[in-house]
């Protein structure tokens, strides 16, 4: 697949739209949303609880 | 399984939400970042043996510590050979291999434990593994660039945060994961890596197989790409990574993360004993372990902060905060712990500097692609990134050896960092003007391609 990027070129500068854009987005489905936030507590809860856990052995340096 | 890992496969619908790549991505750099949480195996690897002592014939930690130096070297390494291949064959394949990589690398290396073989523990961590850091890296960076080519800075950074957050989440987890498996007979260290081994390798598969790429001519909805400005650093062109290699601009910015990540990397690895020794009596054990984890957190924070500032105030102002900000905080450190003894001073200084640490990695991958055109930023930046593995040996050098030679010479340990501090400040101006001679590309190193008509490219 070129990069899209690739397909933006002109001249002059200025942007020309290739003959095979696709359509600009559309809106995402109700069934995208929760792939999207089950996405991002996948990964955001184990980060937060190292965040935490971090901060826990911070205290510390401030006792 | 080959076309399930093609290209062709993931490209996206036009309904698909974008913030869905980050997840991907983050999933990614969560799991290779467990590199910098590697000390934690230090101590219970020298008592393979003896479990709860060191055995004469239990692994020494200057033998260990060439796992992690080979591991980083591969990971430059890879990142510069692969970097073209990660590129054509797209994250998915990509983000599979590395996520093979890292998982059979740990899975080698509990093997190497278990056998008490330190040279298949090297083999497995440190050359596949390596190479799965490598190829990992570099996977997520380009498909990011393309989805989010408005926020170029802040996509990079929020995966590449990922790698700081990586050892947050590593190393409490190991430790865990040792106290549960530790008995009288083991220390816990070759099932820990059997876990981790197999957990990486799902996550990071979850994540190569949640990419998708965006259709030809996709972008955000409502965005207009900024016109080119006569002289501006940010092209629409393209610059092959062979050509890019050849380039002034190329080499001003390997000297700008080289020497970024130089003066981070060595107060990195020696904030512990540093705090230690210049507050003695005030400073614990306890207290400088909380010190490293400050550290860590500003470090991650500040991958996310200054790379989304960039798109902000543009790559090349981003970078000269950091070499402004930064050799006034490294002179500030010996003034802030002898004369005036101040602990908070003292830390805040090195929480500034470890934000631009972080900086420094997340923000270059948006400055290569501002320079050389995004078509291949992931082959550029893999060859970049050979700039890390030079700072990784520069940067603890300079400040092991420094201190060295003046505690020889009669220093009080307390003072022995001070002429470090002034060289690192010094090394930071030297990337100030390397970054200030950063220029747009010239005409005869961007990339002709025809267009699709077949009419070739007028620049």
């Amino acid at each position: 697949m070129a990069n899209p990027q690739s397909n933006v070129r002109s001249r002059g500068g200025d942007t020309m739209p290739p003959k095979s854009a696709a359509p600009a987005s559309t809106p995402p489905s109700g069934g995208q949303l929760v792939t999207l936030v089950l996405a991002w507590l996948g990964v955001g809860l184990p980060l937060l609880w190292g965040v935490l856990q971090t901060l826990e052995k911070t205290l510390a340096l401030f006792k | 399984m080959a076309s399930l890992l093609s290209k062709e496969r993931i490209i996206a619908q036009s309904n698909f939400n974008r913030w869905l790549i980050p997840p991907c991505a983050l999933a990614t750099h969560l799991c290779i970042g467990q590199a910098y949480a590697f000390s934690v195996f230090n101590l219970p690897l020298t008592q393979q043996l003896g479990i709860k002592e060191s055995l004469p014939a239990d692994w020494k930690l200057t033998e260990l510590g060439w796992i992690f130096t080979i591991a980083i070297f591969f990971l430059g390494a890879s990142a510069a050979v692969f970097g073209k291949w990660v590129q054509a064959e797209g994250p998915r394949k990509a983000g599979f291999v590395a996520a093979v990589c890292w998982g059979l690398g740990f899975l080698i290396g509990a093997l190497g434990i278990a056998l008490h073989n330190l040279w298949v523990v090297y083999f497995g961590y440190g050359v596949l593994g390596g190479c799965g850091l490598g190829i990992g890296y570099i996977t997520p960076v380009s498909t990011l660039i393309t989805w989010f080519p408005d926020r170029r800075g802040m996509a990079t950074g929020m995966a590449i945060m990922g790698f700081g957050g990586g050892a947050l989440v590593a190393s409490p987890l190991s430790v865990l994961l040792m106290k549960q498996f530790a008995s009288p007979t083991s220390t816990g260290v070759a099932q820990t890596w059997l876990v981790l081994g197999v957990v990486y390798l799902i996550v990071m598969c979850a994540g190569a197989f949640g990419y998708r790429l965006p259709a030809p001519g996709w972008k955000p909805q409502g965005w207009v790409p900024p016109p080119v400005r006569a002289g501006a650093l940010m092209t629409k062109f393209d610059v092959a990574p062979g050509r890019a290699i050849t380039t002034r601009q190329f080499w001003c910015l390997w000297v700008v993360l080289c020497f970024n990540v130089t003066a981070g990397i060595g107060v990195l690895l020696q904030a512990s004993p540093m705090i230690q020794e210049v507050f003695k009596g005030t400073i614990t054990a306890g207290a400088a372990a909380g010190f490293v984890g400050l550290l860590s957190l500003f470090n991650m924070g500040g991958r996310f902060f200054w790379a989304s500032l960039s798109d902000k105030i543009g790559r090349k102002a981003t970078y000269a905060c950091f070499f402004v900000l930064g050799p006034a905080m490294y002179a500030l450190v010996p003034f802030a712990g002898g004369q005036l003894g101040s602990v908070p001073l003292f830390v805040a200084c090195f929480c500034v500097i470890l934000t631009m640490y972080g900086g420094g990695f997340s923000t270059i991958p948006a400055y290569l692609a501002d320079v050389f055109g995004t078509k291949y930023v992931s082959a550029v930046h893999g060859r970049l990134l050979t700039a890390w593995s030079v700072a990784g040996i520069l940067g603890p050098v300079l400040v092991n050896y420094l201190r060295e030679f003046q505690i020889n010479h009669g220093i009080p340990k307390y003072q022995a960092y001070n002429i470090t501090m002034y060289i690192m400040a010094g090394l930071l101006v030297v990337g100030f003007f390397a970054n200030l001679a950063v220029r747009p590309v010239g005409e005869k190193d961007i990339e002709r391609e025809p267009q699709p008509d077949g009419r070739p490219v007028t620049v």
